[in-house]
């Protein structure tokens, strides 16, 4: 561990950091541009440049790794000289725009300019005008304000895992672009806008909407899909004008997907705001008293065995225990949170949850795909992936049971139906070699390999594959991974009927076949609803207008998950809270007190009088859901053997669409234009 | 002084398709063998300098895209080469590609006056292409041979030890498609100290 | 001066054939098996002896250099020839390469044996036509000939040179961008540490040596150490190429002995100033990168890389640019900032921004548009460069001009026409 002096204190680092993260060890604060923590090194700004003992010469602090016994400086007249130098070099061809940049309040030119900079102008020849760049529909340039830093390129060529923003010409003649101006393709692409330094970047749905001193800022959890991404959304008079990550090394790192990012102007459209029925085809508004009568004739008709519940795949966990609660006070038993009916083991939460936990892949050895397309259903998740790729000492091996858009790093096809898990039990397939080496490889079983008819056969295979390795105690990498956000909350709430679960009872197929007369969706917008009979009653439950209103017949409104607080559970089974950003619209209730009204109406008895009664008694039932932001490790549990069977059906992704999941995002004009724009090609 | 040539020409320049000669591509397998196998990106610039060459002196988009997917890394990584380089052109030049050194070595020399009697002979600006597409002309830097300077390239070859009589006799040379005495113009022997006429 | 007999590069006028049978009578390729049996430290030990310092422009002890390289050979070990040759004033490397490719093949050999290399990179300008062309024939000819290949001489040793053409980028004679070029990327310098004695070429140990530098290893090594520290003066030892260029009356390439006086080759090898001696104005001694000398010190100037160092320039690359008294000075290094400006890679903030910023400067003062106290800030925006950059391309941008002002500045203020409004 060297030793090292930074402005006369001497302190003792390890070794293999460089100078700026020493300085930021000790709170001193060394301004910079190009540096960036989760990015490689380009040492290319200048701007971080500090004294060292036995250099004549200013060094590069970013670029420069500690040694013992070097003496930095960090506050001496030869630095702020230096550095005083650098900024002048960076204004001098940068535009003085700051009032009609979005950047600006924000902007780290702005802020180091104003510590570091001369305040003086002495630059008088015609500043540099670099023509701006059509770069698709998320990202909007502004490239005479570019100052080179190289972050954005950086970050495709590094985390982005696509190559398409580059660095042309040279000299003063540089410029960030793309080939040809073709747009970026990447669902990742929208945290460029974040790591630009200066407004050259910026986002084109936020554009000129906003100043950042205008904005509260919230954090919260993303609900896009199941990861759990930590955000920040910043709203102005109570409207999202905009969402950023948030910081959480476990999680997402600091990224963002870019419907994470820019899904949430589907947030106002279609909303439902009040009660209606359908009559003779047509919607008609009803008060909350005409739509009580309605549910309680509606729930004392009911046989018991012709009710079903469905409940959404992005719902909170307080919503969905108050859903069940409400309904096993009545009775009513018959219900699902799987409208994809995916398999999963009752009661097991490592059938169903991501074992070896997100940041857990970073010590990876092997990663088998099963079903499963990561960087469509998680692009975080996958960025994970592909970090262990890159960092990975030698090769490191990726194998795909099933098809997948194009992944950013290398794998190997075993097969495209689930027979491939039985070629590499028997080692008919290369990739086994790399198998029985591993000793801490991941599954990934998809949603694509637990909707299908064989899921559950699929299911024990792999797990008979997993557990013939020579895998290292205490490691659990057998994962499951949701795509939906509310998915293992449900399950962990056990939103489902143990009968039908037990029985393998196709539920689906009976509401389909008329056998259930009364269908209360909560939320729930993904099943086939051309299947659905026409007697059928529907009540659906939402805060979005999409498939399920247009089927129901009775329409009940509720909070959206930006108008509450609730908890989520992310892939790994790490409960979270995301924030309430906004105030619930007038004449919407939250779910739980929707179903207290409702069991007061029909004269029924919840346990819970408010939301926090209504927490404990959650709590009590479900201690899991306690445990905010912590992970319990699962165990593995006993397996059960398969014969082999006929498997010879194509596995594929359970999302054909990343931009379009939920009825926020089938709602978002932006997600609609990255639909038309980048599905079509690939 | 940014090489003009440096812009993309416009579409109805551009060809439709771009694909090595069976020729070139026997010779691209050769480049390919001079870089080790996990750096085949090594063969980069090699490749797109036959390219350039197989397209009589300039790269069009179709052959930034070949390249790239020859050697399968990204086309703006083929972008970032073409145009970082001073020699890849990605606008069409003209039959004879006329390049003067203009550094202070030439300068000193006079270079400017060959440039001049360039422009007024090819009756065109520094950085463009003659009308019937036969001659281009450019200034560039330091040519690496300012003891014989002042120096122009003309496609592979340096003329050398130049004045104004001499750049005109060779234009007209090149304009009559006679033939043309390469390197020293004042017939010396490369670097020796010969005094002038 | 050079006694004949003390000449290395013989063949620097084109008098013979570059090509092997001719090569061999000038003798090289001599014994070649016998030196490398020497063993790779002896090798190393003798060039350390012979005082040889890097002709590529910053007269690093070639042996010191050397003995950077691992000891221990765990991955492949790169030799790489600079033969980018683009300093504005020089043309020697091209010399060597169209007239003795084979002191270079050679030196390859030997060089790479010293540092445990069996694969050599030649990196040569690719507006170098003819010399490429010669360069090429005569590597066939030694692969032929069993002198480089499976079996280098006949020792056993594998030794493969391959050719990598520049495409007109005068930055990629800085060796880590030269090494970036050999990779396929835009030639922009690397941050160091690392260096490339760790972490080089393709990620393994390399080192970078300029082509004249590793052309005079075979003789170094034939006639011994002593021999050629004999030459020169001590810590500048050995002869060089020197190319002088400019206003002279017979421009030309000539090996001398470092230390000679500048006076003498301008008088003695490139007949005198056009004009007469008292008609000179300033030198550039080496290569446009270095401060240019006025008068007074070109009188006694000796041409070794000490005494120009004292004399607040360099001996670079020995490109000597002779300016006389019918020269703008101010033009002439405007066209080098102009240089510069083209030149630099875009990638540090100072370089890129500030070598725009020195021309179109010094494009005002040439024009007289310009007041006294703008000379200040001219000195100062150099200040602000040099020094502050990833690699030496800032320096050298900002030196030219600092000469001039510190020589020239009378004459530069006189050209303000609003010198006496101001
Ligand atoms: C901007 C710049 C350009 C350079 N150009 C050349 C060059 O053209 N040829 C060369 O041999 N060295 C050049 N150098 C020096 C090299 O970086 C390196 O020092 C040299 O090749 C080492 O070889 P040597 O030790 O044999 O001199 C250049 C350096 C800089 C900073
Ligand atoms: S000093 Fe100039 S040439 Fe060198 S790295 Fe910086 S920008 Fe590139
Ligand atoms: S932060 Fe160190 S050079 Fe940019």
């Amino acid at each position: 561990m060297p030793k090292i002096e930074i402005d006369g204190k001497t302190i003792q680092v390890d070794s293999g950091i460089n100078i700026l993260q020493a300085c930021e060890l000790i709170g001193i604060e060394i301004p910079r541009f190009c540096y960036h923590e989760k990015l490689s090194i380009a040492g290319n700004c200048r701007m971080c440049l500090v004294e060292m003992e036995g250099s004549n010469k200013p060094v590069a602090s970013c670029a420069m790794p500690v040694a013992d016994g070097m003496k930095i400086k960090t506050k001496s007249e030869f630095v702020k000289k230096a550095r005083n130098g650098v900024m002048e070099f960076l204004l001098i061809n940068h535009p003085l725009d700051c009032p009609v940049c979005d950047q600006g309040g924000e902007c780290d030119l702005q802020d180091q300019a104003m510590a570091y900079g001369n305040g003086i102008s002495r630059y008088f020849e015609k500043k540099r005008a670099v023509k701006d760049k059509y770069i698709g529909p998320l990202i909007k340039t502004h490239m005479t304000r570019c100052i080179h830093c190289t972050r954005c390129v950086r970050f495709g060529e590094e985390i982005g895992g696509i190559e398409q923003l580059g660095a042309t010409g040279r000299g003063e003649d540089t410029e960030i672009t793309t080939f040809l101006e073709k747009s970026i393709c990447s669902e990742l692409s929208g945290n460029v806008i974040d790591l630009c330094p200066v407004g050259a970047l910026t986002s084109k749905p936020y554009s000129y909407i906003a100043r950042p001193w205008e904005l509260k800022k919230i954090d919260s959890i993303d609900v896009m899909d199941a990861v759990g991404s930590n955000i920040r959304v910043d709203t102005k008079a109570d409207k999202i004008m905009r969402i950023l990550p948030r910081i959480n090394e476990s999680i997402n790192e600091e990224w963002i997907s870019d419907k994470t990012r820019f899904a949430y102007d589907g947030l106002s459209s279609q909303r439902i705001d009040k009660p209606f029925v359908k009559n003779n085809g047509r919607f008609n508004e009803l008060s909350y008293s005409e739509l009580f009568l309605i549910l309680k004739e509606k729930f004392s008709n009911v046989k018991k065995s012709k009710f079903f519940a469905l409940i959404g795949n992005t719902v909170d966990c307080e919503t969905i225990f108050s859903f069940k609660h409400f309904l096993m006070k009545n009775g009513l038993y018959n219900f699902d949170c799987r409208q994809d009916n995916s398999f999963f083991i009752p009661k097991d939460r490592s059938s169903y949850v991501f074992n070896s936990t997100i940041s857990g892949i970073d010590e990876t050895d092997l990663c088998l795909l099963i079903g499963c397309d990561p960087k469509v259903e998680a692009p975080i998740l996958n960025a994970r992936i592909r970090k262990r790729f890159l960092n990975y000492e030698s090769q490191y091996p990726v194998g795909k049971i099933g098809l997948t858009s194009k992944l950013n790093y290398e794998s190997i096809q075993i097969s495209n139906d689930s027979s491939g898990i039985e070629m590499l039990l028997s080692n008919e397939h290369k990739f086994s070699s790399y198998l029985r080496k591993a000793k801490k490889p991941i599954f990934i079983i998809g949603q694509g390999a637990l909707c299908n008819k064989n899921a559950e056969k699929i299911f024990y295979k792999a797990r008979e594959l997993y557990d013939s390795l020579n895998i290292e105690e205490n490691w659990n990498g057998f994962n499951i991974l949701q795509t939906f956000s509310g998915r293992t909350g449900a399950l962990d709430l056990e939103f489902y009927s143990n009968e039908n679960v037990n029985k393998n009872t196709d539920f689906l197929e009976n509401i389909y076949n008329g056998s259930i007369n009364l269908l209360y969706l909560f939320a729930a917008d993904e099943i086939d609803f051309s299947k659905v009979p026409s007697t059928t009653f529907v009540i659906y439950q939402g805060h979005h207008g999409d498939a399920g209103a247009n089927r129901a017949d009775l329409i009940i409104p509720t909070t959206c998950f930006t108008e509450k607080q609730g908890i989520y559970i992310n892939v790994e089974g790490r409960p979270q809270i995301s924030a309430q950003i906004k105030s619930p619209i007038s004449n919407v209730m939250h779910s739980w007190d929707f179903f207290l009204e409702l069991s007061k109406y029909i004269g029924s008895k919840l346990d819970y009088k408010n939301l926090s009664e209504l927490r404990e008694l959650m709590f009590s039932k479900y201690p899991v859901v306690k445990n905010i932001n912590k992970i319990k490790k699962n165990k593995l549990q006993k397996t059960k053997f398969v014969r082999t069977f006929n498997a010879n059906e194509i596995l594929k992704s359970n999302i054909s669409n990343f931009y379009m999941t939920d009825v926020v995002s089938k709602n978002s004009k932006t997600m609609a234009e990255c639909s038309k724009m980048f599905l079509a090609k690939s | 002084m940014t090489s003009s040539f440096k812009e993309f020409a416009s579409d109805s320049l551009q060809p439709k398709e771009f694909s090595f000669t069976a020729e070139n591509l026997r010779e691209a397998k050769i480049v390919l063998k001079r870089y080790p196998k996990d750096y085949p990106e090594g063969a980069l610039m090699p490749l797109l300098t036959l390219a350039q060459k197989q397209s009589k002196g300039w790269l069009p988009k179709k052959a930034i895209e070949y390249i790239a997917s020859f050697l399968k890394v990204s086309e703006i990584k083929v972008l970032e080469i073409a145009t970082f380089y001073s020699m890849y052109n990605l606008s069409p030049v003209g039959k004879n590609h006329i390049e003067v050194c203009t550094t202070t070595p030439c300068m000193l020399r006079g270079s400017d006056d060959i440039l001049k009697v360039c422009e007024k002979f090819l009756n065109i600006n520094s950085g463009s292409v003659s009308k019937d597409k036969r001659f281009s002309l450019t200034e560039v830097e330091c040519l690496g041979a300012c003891v014989n300077a002042p120096v122009i390239k003309i496609d592979q070859d340096y003329f050398e030890d130049l004045d104004s009589k001499s750049t005109l006799n060779l234009l007209d040379c090149l304009a009559e498609n006679k033939t043309v005495k390469k390197g020293s113009q004042i017939m010396r022997r490369g670097t020796e100290p010969v005094r002038r006429k | 001066m050079l006694k004949k007999k003390d000449i290395i590069f013989e063949n620097l006028y084109r008098k013979f054939s570059p090509y092997l049978s001719a090569a061999k009578e000038r003798g090289d390729w001599k014994n070649t098996a016998k030196l490398i049996k020497q063993g790779s430290n002896k090798i190393v030990e003798i060039i350390k002896e012979s005082g040889l310092r890097g002709r590529g422009g910053a007269g690093f002890s070639t042996g010191m250099k050397w003995s950077f390289m691992p000891k221990k050979k765990s991955r492949e070990h790169y030799l790489v020839i600079n033969a980018d040759e683009g300093e504005p004033g020089t043309c020697k490397d091209r010399d060597i390469i169209r007239n003795e490719p084979h002191k270079l093949i050679e030196g390859c050999l030997l060089s790479g044996y010293a540092i445990q290399s069996n694969t050599c990179y030649i990196y040569i300008r690719g507006e170098f036509g003819e010399e490429i062309e010669i360069l090429n024939k005569a590597i066939e000819e030694a692969y032929k000939h069993g002198l480089i290949g499976l079996n280098a001489c006949g020792t056993g040793w594998r030794f493969d040179i391959h050719l990598h053409l520049g495409a007109g980028a005068y930055i990629c004679g800085e060796e880590t961008a030269l090494i970036e070029s050999i990779e396929g990327k835009k030639g922009q310098p690397r941050l160091k540490p690392p260096f490339p004695a760790n972490v080089g070429l393709f990620g393994c140990p390399t080192t970078v040596n300029n082509v004249e530098t590793i052309a005079v290893i075979p003789t170094i090594l034939r006639r011994g150490a002593s021999w050629f520290s004999s030459l020169g003066k001590p810590n500048n030892t050995g002869s060089k190429i020197f190319c002088i260029s400019g206003h002279v009356n017979r421009p030309c390439n000539v090996e001398e002995e470092l230390g000679v006086p500048l006076k003498t080759l301008i008088q003695k090898y490139a007949g005198d100033v056009i004009g007469g001696w008292d008609n000179l104005l300033a030198v550039i001694p080496g290569g446009s990168s270095v401060p240019l000398l006025p008068k007074e010190i070109c009188e006694s100037i000796s041409m070794d890389f000490d005494s120009l160092k004292e004399a607040g320039s360099g001996l670079g690359t020995a490109g000597v640019i002779v300016m006389n008294k019918q020269t703008d000075i101010v033009s002439a290094i405007r066209r080098l900032s102009e240089f510069y400006k083209h030149e630099s890679c875009g990638q540090c903030t100072p370089c890129r921004e500030g070598t725009g910023w020195l021309m179109r400067m010094m494009k005002k003062i040439e024009l007289g548009d310009f007041i006294p106290e703008d000379l200040e800030m001219l000195e100062n925006v150099t200040k602000q460069i040099e020094g502050h950059t990833i690699c030496a391309l800032g320096d050298a941008a900002a030196w030219p001009i600092q000469g001039l002002l510190r020589h020239f500045k009378n004459e530069v203020l006189l050209r303000s026409k609003k010198h006496y409004v101001a």
